[in-house]
């Protein structure tokens, strides 16, 4: 429960150009991300999205522009205000990034460890509460390598919760999943955004999850190094007119829909 | 709800209602992973009342709450509900009770489906480890059965053999390796030149301190120290190099493209380690043997021309050919069990790690034990 002001943007990022080396991959992108949506990133593969993404965690640093997150300015902060401005973030792996030589409960029970001073007890409590909330109770002694793909990323989930942070980010969340346990991710995030009015913001470009969970979302393309379109997905795919847009959202090869049909 | 300044740092508990009947405790302010030990203590010292007939919890005061917040809540109520009191929350907001139903789940208790791990006793461990050790010898067993296969296979193939890879290997094992092994030897050379020079004085027959550097270096030390240098440098990134192939499935995909894993990646490695490895012992023996040098002529009153004469004459090529020999079975000992314990790698990172530790530990302890043979055979031979 998150009693902020609504209309505040909790993430708004003025034209940040990304660049490696010589090599640029986000030109002057700007965009804002509102409290409580669920944010989706589209885009075919290498337009920049997950380096977007790790521009938002304060991962990488942009070249121009800024980023801020909830009111703090990421190009400026000082890194010890950045582990604090962390505490209030998640961060959902494409693999779901567990510690492999933790066990379950270790790998959710780490950051609260670290960041609170909660007794044993409340700390276990915790855990198997955030293993539940992810449909994982019962699993806090496997380790990660006992897990399927669909579970590691739901344990993942649930160390990114693990401090109640107010944004989680989600790199690929249906990613090299079932389409059954694709969807339950779908739901599970859903279900958290509703419950605990989490901002969630997604990179995806699985179009099940992107209809069946995002609010809102931007799409950035390779060619324009930044933003084409931006809006309630639903909306885009019915009413763009930009043939890349339609394209991605009719899953087919550029240039060629015509003759396909 | 209020904006961000407005909302307390802390809890607020009050109570109504009279002792032993009806009572109201009414929280406001916040409850969340912050203040959580505290609120957990406050609860703890709300309790010892007299146990009232019902207990109302009014939330209508809450700002706010998270998961843990509202996890402290349904602890609070299982706790009042396990002593057979009537509960109820009442007056939650929109935003609190969303909370509550999504955590509200009976799954929350549920016991962990594998036992703690750590609970295996004396015997127990004793047993699991002996297991794990004839696992481990008969692994290295089979991979020794499939190296040699696969050599024997390239002896009579040369073709088959990624040549390019070999060079590679060679390079990184040998040429990258040569400062390191001229240095520890050129330096091994001098300590034993300068700390025998202290003995053979009392005698003045400081001529032999030649013959005793010489003998040292090119029988045992050259070749042992090349090996051990060897096991750490590449051993060890053997080892690490097939190990992250495992844990990313690459030498899964190679099986699939119907590669043998030993032929593609290990004898590659092996090769490159049994051509260059002779050739760092020259190349420690030589430098070996230029420490001693530097010692006999600065102080020992030795001219250059009777320290290498000397030398010359107390080290045979029976000896030369028999330290390149040994190096050369040096340098298979390390690259085939680099290349098994990096085959033997499963799980992630951790098992990476400790393939490599157990490549180098098991290659310096084969070459000790093989130098032993080496000395015993030897001296009979010769």
């Amino acid at each position: 429960m998150l009693s902020r002001n609504p209309e505040e943007p909790i993430i708004s990022v003025e034209g940040i150009t990304a660049r490696f080396g010589e090599e640029t991959i986000l030109a002057d992108v700007s965009f804002q991300v509102r409290r409580g949506e669920r944010f989706a990133i589209l885009g075919g593969s290498g337009c920049g999205k997950t380096v977007l993404l790790k521009h938002l965690v304060g991962l990488y640093r942009p070249y121009t522009g800024t980023v801020r997150v909830m009111g703090t300015n990421m190009t400026e902060v000082e890194e010890a205000d950045l582990i604090e401005l962390r505490k209030k973030m998640g961060v959902l792996f494409q693999s779901g990034a567990l510690l492999g030589s933790l066990t379950l409960y270790e790998n959710v029970a780490l950051p609260l460890q670290a960041y609170t001073d909660l007794s044993p007890a409340a700390i276990e409590e915790i855990v198997r509460m955030k293993l539940a909330l992810v449909n994982l109770e019962g699993y806090q002694n496997h380790l990660p390598e006992e897990l399927s793909g669909g579970m590691k990323k739901r344990a993942g989930l649930a160390r990114a919760m693990a401090l109640d942070p107010e944004i989680l980010f989600f790199d690929e969340p249906s990613g090299g999943l079932d389409p059954v346990t694709a969807a339950e991710m779908d739901n599970l995030i859903k279900g958290i955004n509703t419950g605990m009015g989490t901002t969630m913001v997604i990179v995806t470009h699985d179009l099940p999850s992107i209809f069946g969970v995002a609010s809102r979302v931007i799409m950035l393309d390779k060619g324009v190094r930044g933003i084409i379109a931006e809006g309630d997905p639903s909306t885009l795919r019915e009413t763009s007119q930009d043939p890349r847009v339609v394209h991605f959202f009719n899953r087919q090869m550029a240039g060629r829909d015509q003759e396909e049909r | 709800m209020k904006s961000r300044t407005s909302i307390p740092a802390l809890h607020k508990f009050e109570v109504s209602g009279s002792a032993g009947g009806e009572t109201t405790l009414t929280i406001s302010g916040r409850v969340s992973l912050e203040t959580l030990g505290k609120f957990r203590e406050d609860v703890d010292r709300f309790f010892p009342q007299p146990a009232p007939q019902g207990l109302r919890v009014d939330l209508s005061g809450l700002q706010y709450l998270d998961s843990a917040g509202a996890l402290a809540l349904l602890t609070l109520r299982r706790r009042v509900e396990s002593r057979s009191i009537p509960f109820q929350f009442v007056n939650a907001g929109e935003e609190a009770s969303r909370i509550l139903t999504l955590l509200d789940r009976p799954t929350l208790q549920t016991p962990p489906l594998l036992s703690s791990r750590r609970s295996a006793n004396l015997l127990e461990q004793a047993g699991e480890g002996s297991r794990a050790l004839a696992g481990d010898f008969l692994a290295g067993m089979e991979f020794v059965g499939e190296l040699i296969r696969g050599l024997a296979f390239s002896l009579v193939h040369p073709r088959s053999v990624r040549w390019e890879d070999v060079i590679f290997y060679m390079k990184r094992a040998g040429m990258d390796g040569l400062p390191i092994v001229s240095l520890i030897s050129f330096l091994i050379g001098l300590v034993i030149a300068f700390m025998s020079s202290l003995q053979l004085k009392q005698f003045g027959a400081y001529l032999y301190v030649a013959s005793l550097v010489a003998i040292a270096i090119v029988r045992e030390l050259g070749p042992l120290m090349t090996g051990i240098i060897v096991a750490g440098r590449s051993g060890s990134a053997f080892g690490a190099e097939i190990g992250t192939m495992m844990v990313n499935e690459e030498v899964d995909a190679l099986r699939t493209m119907g590669f043998d894993p030993v032929r593609f990646l290990a004898v590659p490695k092996v090769l490159a380690a049994m051509i260059v490895v002779p050739l760092l012992t020259l190349y420690a023996d030589f430098f070996g043997i230029l420490g001693g040098l530097l010692i006999g002529v600065m102080f020992l009153d030795l001219t250059v021309y009777s320290y290498v004469d000397w030398t010359l004459w107390s080290i045979t090529l029976f000896d030369v050919v028999a330290s390149l020999i040994k190096s050369m079975i040096f340098a298979a000992l390390i690259a085939g069990i680099g290349c098994q314990r990096g085959f033997g790698v499963r799980g992630g990172a951790a098992a990476v790690g400790s393939a490599t530790t157990s490549a180098v530990v098991a290659g310096i302890f084969l070459i000790i034990v093989v130098d032993s043979i080496f000395a015993v055979i030897l001296h009979y031979v010769r």
